[in-house]
């Protein structure tokens, strides 16, 4: 579906993405992951065919998005960042005017705007203006219109940013719906529960270079161990503690407000951290996560 | 389940067509509050230049021995479809761009750049077609009008608009801010233009050192023109030569919100 190689992006003299290579085939679910400026929306909209890429080659869906931009956004549902919902028009509307601009007819859009809000349970306020709607069901609107025209590939930019749980939730539903239809999703979040539920495979992406690629639990196998013991501290006091605490793991991360400590057993680490001394406010023994492959390979938290 | 129906590239002038259509479906829900007012708007001119203040003007060589009503009545038609124009081209572009970003959704589709802006000019020239009509209309009824040439005045309006409204998107185009420079062109060149560029007085009335900023207006042209398809008296040489000017400010302006357009959005 998408075939990027030594793929770049330069805005002037800054460089946003420096030679990326991806591969997505048909039908997975393919993630982006990384922090803020880390170039995934930019490798995106290179894949959504409205911004040329400055060097490398990229092919999506077979086409050389240079040469037939217009033939590949045809097939593509593009999710943006923000929405871009034309707030005037009701819930209907929005949907059968977007559908127009992929050259279906009339009758077309009317049944499939119909069908659509079905899908993303907006039925009840088919008639509303979508000014006054709540953040969820715009969002709602925005992915169901991305489908207006049975796309084969499906970009989501940060698709659940700002939304409360119980949207997230509902969104990651559909999404799955659609992946179990056959559409091919192509994902950037920031948010590691999100990339874990949604994601045959991920690259992790920083300072516009792919970091790892791989599934979530080949890339959590493969950068992290198989349990983190997290310490809190009362304030000032961790800083005492780093010295002691470095030898009981495998590795150990320093945040801000807690210790991490990576270890094949959490319940010993924290036994032997008793043993020395270490007198934590808090103590958390968990599975490793994305969100630790992240730290490891960036050196950062991921939600800044 | 409706059957599956992938999108398709569509011609250019289809494709613009289909924004103009997706600008009608919002027109239905808000004609009434738009046509008041850009249609009746130029009607209250008229009312009071051409009827109340025409009431005090004696009929001399400058209106050509016609009664003021007669003399106002098509500049007026034009200055507002200017001004209409202007206004339809700046901040409804600029939040096309940033603030609603219905640019972005639609060149997200098979539809380009280059195609959003010509549907954008089109509609902008339906709108000042149909707010037109309205005053041609009731113009009528006010007897502003001399003969069957005053039919031409609306074509006329039209055409000074849009050669109005294409280099005003290229400005839009270019605005990253709120928009506070579209508040400074209304105030120092649209509103003297309207004032100055022979609407309500013939430019030479203006002191020859000053007249050429009457003569590069667009909006000048546009009066000439209307004047002379709706009072008589239009020599060929003169029409043509305003009707070029017009074409190529359009032309320019287009040309120039075309590259734009391609800046802003596809980068």
């Amino acid at each position: 579906m998408v075939e990027a190689k030594a793929l770049v992006k330069r805005f002037g003299d800054f460089e946003a993405v420096r030679g990326v290579d991806v591969h997505v085939r048909r039908g997975e679910a393919f993630g982006f992951l990384g922090p803020n400026g880390a170039g995934k929306s930019s490798t995106m909209r290179m894949i959504a065919a409205v911004s040329p890429r400055s060097d490398g080659e990229l092919k999506v869906l077979g086409m050389d998005p240079d040469r037939d931009g217009p033939r590949i956004r045809a097939r593509l549902g593009v999710v943006p960042q923000q929405d871009n919902l034309d707030s005037e028009l009701t819930v209907r509307q929005n949907l059968q005017v977007y559908g127009r601009y992929f050259g279906l007819s009339r009758a077309h859009v009317r049944r499939k705007a119909a069908e659509l809000m079905g899908f993303a349970q907006l039925g009840e306020r088919a008639e509303d203006e979508v000014e006054p709607l709540s953040g969820g069901m715009k969002r709602r609107l925005t992915i169901a219109r991305s489908l207006v025209n049975d796309p084969e590939l499906l970009l989501l930019d940060e698709p659940t940013t700002g939304l409360d749980p119980q949207a997230r939730h509902l969104l990651w539903d559909r999404l799955f719906r659609l992946k179990s239809e056959g559409v091919t999703l192509i994902v950037t979040t920031h948010y590691m529960d999100e990339a874990e539920q949604l994601c045959d495979r991920l690259v992790v992406m920083d300072g516009g270079r792919i970091a790892a690629e791989g599934s979530p639990s080949e890339l959590i196998a493969r950068f992290s161990t198989r349990e983190v013991l997290e310490l809190r501290f009362p304030p000032g006091e961790q800083d005492a503690v780093v010295a002691v605490a470095g030898g009981l793991a495998q590795r150990m991360e320093v945040l801000p407000d807690r210790l991490l400590l990576y270890t094949d057993s959490g319940e010993s680490a924290l036994e032997r951290a008793y043993a020395r001394g270490v007198r934590p406010l808090s103590s958390l023994v968990r599975r490793s996560t994305l969100e630790d492959v992240f730290l490891r390979l960036t050196g950062r938290s991921l939600v800044e | 389940m409706t059957a599956p129906a992938p999108g398709r590239v569509l011609g250019s002038w289809r494709a613009a067509w289909l924004r103009v259509e997706g600008h009608w479906i919002w027109y239905r829900r808000y004609w009434t509050s738009t046509l008041y007012s850009t249609g009746l708007q130029p009607l209250l001119f008229l009312v009071a230049m051409g009827i109340g203040f025409g009431s005090q003007v004696e009929p001399g060589a400058a209106t050509g021995g016609l009664s003021y009503l007669h003399y106002v009545a098509p500049a007026l038609l034009v200055a507002s479809a200017v001004q209409n124009a202007v206004g339809e081209s700046s901040f409804p572009v600029l939040s096309g761009f940033k603030w609603q970003k219905d640019y972005v959704a639609v060149t997200a589709t098979p539809v380009t750049a280059g195609q959003l802006l010509g549907g954008q000019l089109i509609w902008v020239g339906l709108r000042l077609s149909l707010a037109g009509a309205v005053y041609v209309l009731i113009a009528f009824a006010f007897g502003a009008w001399q003969g069957a040439g005053a039919l031409l005045v609306l074509p006329v309006a039209v055409a000074t608009g849009l050669a109005c409204a294409a280099p005003m998107m290229a400005i839009a185009a270019t605005t990253y801010d709120e928009g506070a420079r579209f508040v400074s062109l209304f105030r120092f060149v649209v509103m003297p233009m309207t004032l100055f560029a022979g609407t309500f007085f013939p430019v030479t009335q203006i002191p020859g050192a000053l007249r050429w900023l009457a003569w590069v207006s667009p909006l000048w042209h546009g009066n000439e023109l209307a004047r002379g398809v709706a009072l008589g008296g239009l020599e060929p040489l003169p029409a043509m030569g305003h009707a070029a000017y017009l074409a190529a400010v359009f032309a320019a302006g287009g040309l120039a919100a075309r590259h734009y357009f391609y800046r802003r959005l596809v980068i």
